[in-house]
C-alpha cells in the first residue's frame, strides 16, 4: 500500500500522469471504492488490498474521467486483461494509459506499453476463482431442464438497472442494441422475456471478447451469476475458435475475425 | 404515537389466519438464497428474521417494476384497445421497516398529485402497512438525517416494536390500523407504559436535510463539486431502482404482430437515455448532471413541490450501488459544502 | 383528464393528411366517439401524447386553434420510433391521442397588445395554434407580424397558410431561408432569422413578442429582442423537453423544480431567466 501510494504521488509530481485511478476505503470494512487521485495529497488515500476488485479500466472509456487527462490505472489481472482487448479492439493507443500492477509482495509495477502488459499476465495464473469453478461444475451437471429452470430463475430477478452493462469494460458501444428501437430488437421491460433476451444478447456480444473480470456479477444489485453466464459463452467461443481473449493484443478475436475453416458445426 | 397495545409474537399465526379468513394477501419479508424480499406468505414461520434491508423495496406492491396499461388489436385501419387496470387486492404489508412506510408519502404524492394514477393509487388505498421498528442499523443508514428513525411512526397504519423475546410493543395510528385490530381485537391486549426507544438501533444524524433542502439550489451551479461525487458512477439504475421511492418510469409499446401492450416500467434518471431527445439534443448530457438531478430532486424539488422528500434514508441505493457511491455520505459532504 | 384511467387515449381518426416538407406532416384528427369531441377543450400552447398502437406516444403540440371546433391537428417531423409509425398512417386509420395538457399562451392578456411571432423550422405548429387563435379574434389585437425562417424553401411548413396570412392586409409576414437555402424562384428574404428580426427591428412599445425555434435560434434571437428593449416578461417561448406521462409523474421534462409538462410548456423569458440552463 505504501509502495503504491510512493509511486501514485511520484508520478503525480513529475507529471507524467494527471490521475491515478486506484482504490479508497468504501464504506464498510468489506467494500472498497474506486478513487481518482488527482494531486499528492490525495494519493494517501489509495490502497490495494483484496477487498479491492471492482475492474478500473471500465472508466478508461468514460468521458468525465477521459477529460482528467493521462491516467495511470491500478489494475487487477481482469483489469490488465481488458487493456489487452481494448487494444485488439483498437479502443485505446498503446502508451496512452500506465498500468500499475500491484504484486503479492506489494511491490508495484510500472507497465506502460501492452508489451509489458502481455509479459506480466503471461506469467499469471488463469482461470475462474475456485468459487466460480465449483459453481459452473454445479450447473454443468445439471440436466438440461434443470439447468434451463436454474437460468430462468437467476435471470427472472433482473429488473434492467443496466449495472452489468455500466461495469463491464467491454460494454462501451456508444449506443447499446437495448438502446435502439427501429426496431426495438430487445423488449424494454423487466418481464421474462426481456430479461432472457438482454441478457443473452449480452452474453452473445461478449462471447470471445469477454476477459472473465466478473464485474457484472458484483454489480449485479440482484445477484445473478452473470459472470458464469458469460463464460460459458466464452468457453464455447475459446472451444470453437480457438479464442482466449485478454492474453493478446493479436487482432482475431473470435466476434470479428472470420477464417475459410471456422467450424460450423454448432449451426444447426 | 397512537394507541399502545401489546401483541405476543407468538400470536402473530392467529392475527395472519384471520386477515387471511378477511380476504387480505399478507406480503412480508422472506428469505431466498442470501436475499430478503418481500413475497406472499400465509404463516409467520415463513419470514426473515435476521436482515437489515429488502433487496428490493416495499414500493413494488404497489408500483412494480413493470405494469401492462392497455392491450390492443391491430385490424386493419382499426385497433381495439382494452385498458388494464389491475385489480387492487386488498394487501398487509408486514414487518415494513420504518423507513420504507415513509417511503408511501413520497409515492402518494407523486401519483395523486394534480391528477390520480389509475395504477398505483387503487393499490395504495388498498394496502395495509404493519410497520416494524428497527433494532439494528448499518453504515449505509441514514433515517435519522431526513426526519425518520428507527421507531418512527409515519408511513405506518400499525407499527410493531419487538421490545423484548416474545412480544411487541403495537402501536395503533390509523383507520386502517384500528380494521386491522378489530379483526382480532382478543390478541392486542392493553400496553402499561412500555417504552420502544430501548430496542431501537442507534443511527446517528448526519446532516439535516430539512436545512440542507435551502441550501442545495446555492449549490446547484458548483459543476465541480457533482464531477467530483459522481467520478466513480457508471451511471447505471441500480441506485434508482433499489430505492423505496424513486417513482420515474418510461411507457413503451411492446408490438406483436397483430397487437401487442403499452405498458410501463421503471426508469431511472442515471441513464444518458432518459431525456435525450429526438433531435440528439440532452439536456443532461453528462452524468455528474444527471447525479446532480438526482440528488435536487430528492432533496430540493420534491420537498418544494410536493412537501414530501425524496428520501427516507434506507441506504438501498448505496448498498446496491456497485461503485460504493454512499448517499447519506455524500450528502453530508454537500451539507459540510460552503456555498 | 381524458377518461377515468388518464394514460388511456383517446380514439383519433385520421381526417386528413397534409405533407408540408421532407418528412414533416399534418394530421388532422376527428374524435372517433362524436360525445368526447363535443366535451372536449383546450388552449392555445397546450399539447397532448399521440400514439400508434404497437409503437409508443410521441409529445407533440395540438397545431390547430381552439377557435376551430370538432378536431385537432398536429405536425411533426419524422424521426424515432413513433413518428416513423405515424408516418405511415394514412387517412382513416386510428390512433391515439390523450391530452391537452400544460399551460397556455396568455392571449386574454395580450388583448389591445402587438403580437411579434417569431419562428424556426419545425417550430411553427405549436405557434400556428396561437396565431390562429388571435387571427380568429382579430379586432382584440393591433399589429400581428409574423417572422418564419426554414434552412431551405422546402423546409417551410404550413405553406398554403403561410401564402394566406402574407395575402391579409392585416398581417406582416416575413418570411426567410438560410443563406444557400433558396430557389431561384423564391421571393422571401434570405438570413437567418435573428438577422431578419435586426432588419425588421419592430417596435417593442405594446408589444408581446412569441418565440419558437430550434435552440440556438433562441439563443441568438433573445438578445436581438433585448436590443429592440423588448423586456424578458413580454418575450414568451415554448420548451420541448422529452416526456412520456405529460402529467407530472414520469420524471424527465423537470428543468429545476419546474415540470415542463406542468408548469409549461409555455414560459417567459423571465421566468426561464430563472431557471437553470437544463434544457
Amino acid at each position: 500500500m505504501e509502495a503504491l501510494q510512493k509511486k501514485a504521488r511520484a508520478l503525480l509530481e513529475a507529471g507524467t500522469v494527471k490521475v491515478v485511478i486506484g482504490y479508497t476505503a468504501g464504506t464498510d470494512v468489506e467494500r472498497a471504492r474506486a478513487f481518482f487521485a488527482r494531486n499528492a495529497e490525495q494519493t494517501q488515500q489509495l490502497i490495494f488490498d483484496a477487498r479491492c476488485c471492482q475492474n478500473l479500466a471500465t472508466y478508461l472509456m468514460k468521458p468525465e474521467v477521459k477529460a482528467l487527462g493521462k491516467a495511470a490505472l491500478v489494475c487487477v489481472p481482469g483489469a490488465l486483461r481488458t487493456l489487452m482487448q481494448y487494444a485488439v479492439e483498437n479502443q485505446l493507443a498503446d502508451e496512452t494509459v500506465l498500468a500499475l500492477a500491484v504484486t503479492d509482495a506489494g511491490e508495484v509495477v510500472e507497465l506502460p506499453k501492452f508489451a509489458a502488459v502481455e509479459e506480466y499476465l503471461a506469467k499469471m495464473p488463469r482461470g475462474l476463482t475456485p468459487e466460480q469453478q465449483q459453481e459452473l461444475d454445479r450447473i454443468d451437471k445439471l440436466p438440461l431442464e434443470e439447468r434451463w429452470a436454474f437460468w430462468a430463475a437467476e435471470l427472472a430477478r433482473c429488473v434492467k438497472c443496466y449495472a452489468c452493462r455500466a461495469a463491464c469494460p467491454l460494454c462501451y458501444c456508444s449506443r447499446c442494441i437495448t438502446d435502439v428501437n427501429q426496431p426495438q430488437w430487445v423488449p424494454v421491460a423487466s418481464d421474462p422475456l426481456g430479461n432472457l433476451e438482454w441478457n443473452v444478447v449480452r452474453a452473445m456480444h461478449l462471447a470471445g471478447r469477454c476477459v472473465d473480470c466478473g464485474s457484472c456479477a458484483d454489480a449485479c444489485p440482484e445477484g445473478i451469476r452473470i459472470d458464469l453466464l458469460n463464460h460459458v459463452l466464452a468457453r464455447e467461443a475459446s472451444a470453437h475458435f480457438g479464442a482466449e481473449p485478454g492474453y493478446s493484443t493479436r487482432k482475431d478475436y473470435a466476434l470479428s475475425a472470420y477464417k475459410p475453416d471456422d467450424k460450423e458445426e454448432f449451426i444447426r | 404515537m397512537g394507541e399502545q397495545r401489546i401483541l405476543q409474537k407468538a400470536s402473530l399465526g392467529e392475527l395472519f389466519a384471520k386477515l387471511i379468513a378477511g380476504g387480505q394477501r399478507i406480503l412480508a419479508p422472506v428469505k431466498s438464497d442470501d436475499r430478503v424480499e418481500f413475497a406472499a406468505v400465509k404463516t409467520p414461520d415463513q419470514i426473515a428474521g435476521d436482515y437489515i434491508q429488502t433487496t428490493t423495496s416495499a414500493k413494488t406492491a404497489v408500483f412494480p417494476r413493470y405494469e401492462t396499461m392497455l392491450r390492443f388489436r391491430l385490424k386493419g385501419k382499426d385497433v381495439d384497445v382494452d385498458e388494464l387496470t389491475p385489480e387492487a387486492k386488498p394487501t398487509v404489508l408486514f414487518g415494513v421497516h420504518p423507513c420504507d412506510a415513509a417511503s408511501f408519502a413520497t409515492l402518494k404524492a407523486v401519483f395523486t398529485w394534480d391528477s390520480a394514477d389509475a395504477y398505483v393509487e387503487p393499490k395504495l388505498e388498498k394496502t395495509t402497512i404493519i410497520g416494524l421498528s428497527c433494532t439494528k442499523g448499518d453504515a449505509y443508514c441514514f433515517c435519522t438525517s431526513v426526519g425518520g428513525g428507527p421507531g418512527d411512526t409515519r408511513g405506518s397504519d400499525i407499527l410493531l416494536t419487538p421490545i423484548d423475546a416474545t412480544k411487541y410493543l403495537a402501536e395503533i395510528l390509523t383507520d386502517k390500523g384500528r380494521a386491522i385490530v378489530a379483526a382480532a381485537p382478543q390478541l392486542f391486549t392493553p400496553a402499561n407504559g412500555e417504552a420502544k426507544e430501548p430496542v431501537l438501533a442507534k443511527i446517528a444524524p448526519r446532516f439535516a436535510a430539512d436545512k440542507l433542502a435551502q441550501k442545495l439550489s446555492a449549490l446547484f451551479g458548483k459543476t465541480d463539486v457533482w464531477l467530483n461525487q459522481s467520478l466513480r458512477c457508471i451511471g447505471c439504475g441500480a441506485c434508482a431502482y433499489a430505492c423505496p421511492t424513486c417513482t420515474c418510469f418510461d411507457i413503451q409499446d411492446e408490438r406483436q404482430r397483430y397487437g401487442g401492450v403499452r405498458m410501463r416500467c421503471w426508469d431511472a434518471c442515471g441513464f444518458g437515455m432518459f431525456t435525450l431527445h429526438a433531435s440528439g439534443h440532452n439536456p443532461r448530457a453528462k452524468q455528474s448532471e444527471r447525479w446532480r438531478q438526482r440528488i435536487m430532486h430528492k432533496f430540493s424539488y420534491q420537498p418544494e413541490r410536493l412537501k414530501v422528500l425524496g428520501c427516507v434514508g434506507c441506504g438501498r441505493c448505496s448498498r446496491a450501488c456497485p461503485t460504493d457511491m454512499n448517499l447519506g455520505e455524500h450528502m453530508q459532504s454537500l451539507a459540510e459544502t460552503t456555498v | 383528464m381524458t377518461t377515468a384511467n388518464l394514460y388511456t387515449p383517446y380514439r383519433m381518426k385520421i381526417a386528413k393528411v397534409v405533407e408540408e416538407a421532407p418528412g414533416v406532416r399534418t394530421f388532422r384528427l376527428e374524435f372517433a366517439d362524436p360525445a368526447q369531441a363535443e366535451r372536449f377543450d383546450f388552449k392555445a400552447g397546450q399539447f397532448g401524447e399521440y400514439s400508434v398502437y404497437g409503437e409508443g406516444e410521441s409529445t407533440f403540440c395540438i397545431a390547430s386553434s381552439p377557435t376551430r371546433k370538432g378536431y385537432i391537428e398536429c405536425t411533426f417531423r419524422q424521426m424515432g420510433r413513433v413518428t416513423t409509425a405515424l408516418a405511415d398512417r394514412d387517412e382513416g386509420d386510428i390512433v391515439g391521442f390523450r391530452g391537452p395538457y400544460g399551460n397556455i399562451f396568455p392571449i386574454e392578456q395580450w388583448h389591445g397588445k402587438n403580437l411579434l411571432f417569431i419562428a424556426g423550422g419545425i417550430a411553427l405548429p405549436p405557434m400556428r395554434c396561437v396565431i390562429w387563435n388571435c387571427l380568429d379574434l382579430r379586432d382584440k389585437y393591433k399589429d400581428i407580424s409574423i417572422i418564419y425562417g426554414a434552412r431551405t424553401v422546402a423546409d417551410l411548413v404550413y405553406k398554403q397558410e403561410l401564402a394566406e396570412w402574407g395575402g391579409r392586409k392585416d398581417v406582416k409576414l416575413w418570411t426567410t431561408v438560410d443563406p444557400g437555402g433558396q430557389t431561384p424562384e423564391w421571393k422571401g428574404q434570405v438570413g437567418f432569422v435573428p438577422t431578419i428580426l435586426e432588419q425588421v427591428a419592430p417596435t417593442a412599445a405594446n408589444t408581446i413578442a412569441i418565440v419558437c425555434g430550434p435552440p440556438i435560434m433562441i439563443k441568438l434571437t433573445m438578445p436581438v429582442l433585448a436590443k429592440l428593449g423588448f423586456k424578458p416578461d413580454a418575450i414568451y417561448t415554448t420548451l420541448e423537453n422529452r416526456m412520456k406521462c405529460g402529467v407530472g409523474k414520469c420524471g424527465r421534462c423537470n428543468v429545476g423544480k419546474v415540470y415542463v409538462c406542468k408548469d409549461g410548456p409555455v414560459f417567459t423569458l423571465a421566468q426561464l431567466n430563472e431557471l437553470p440552463a437544463e434544457y
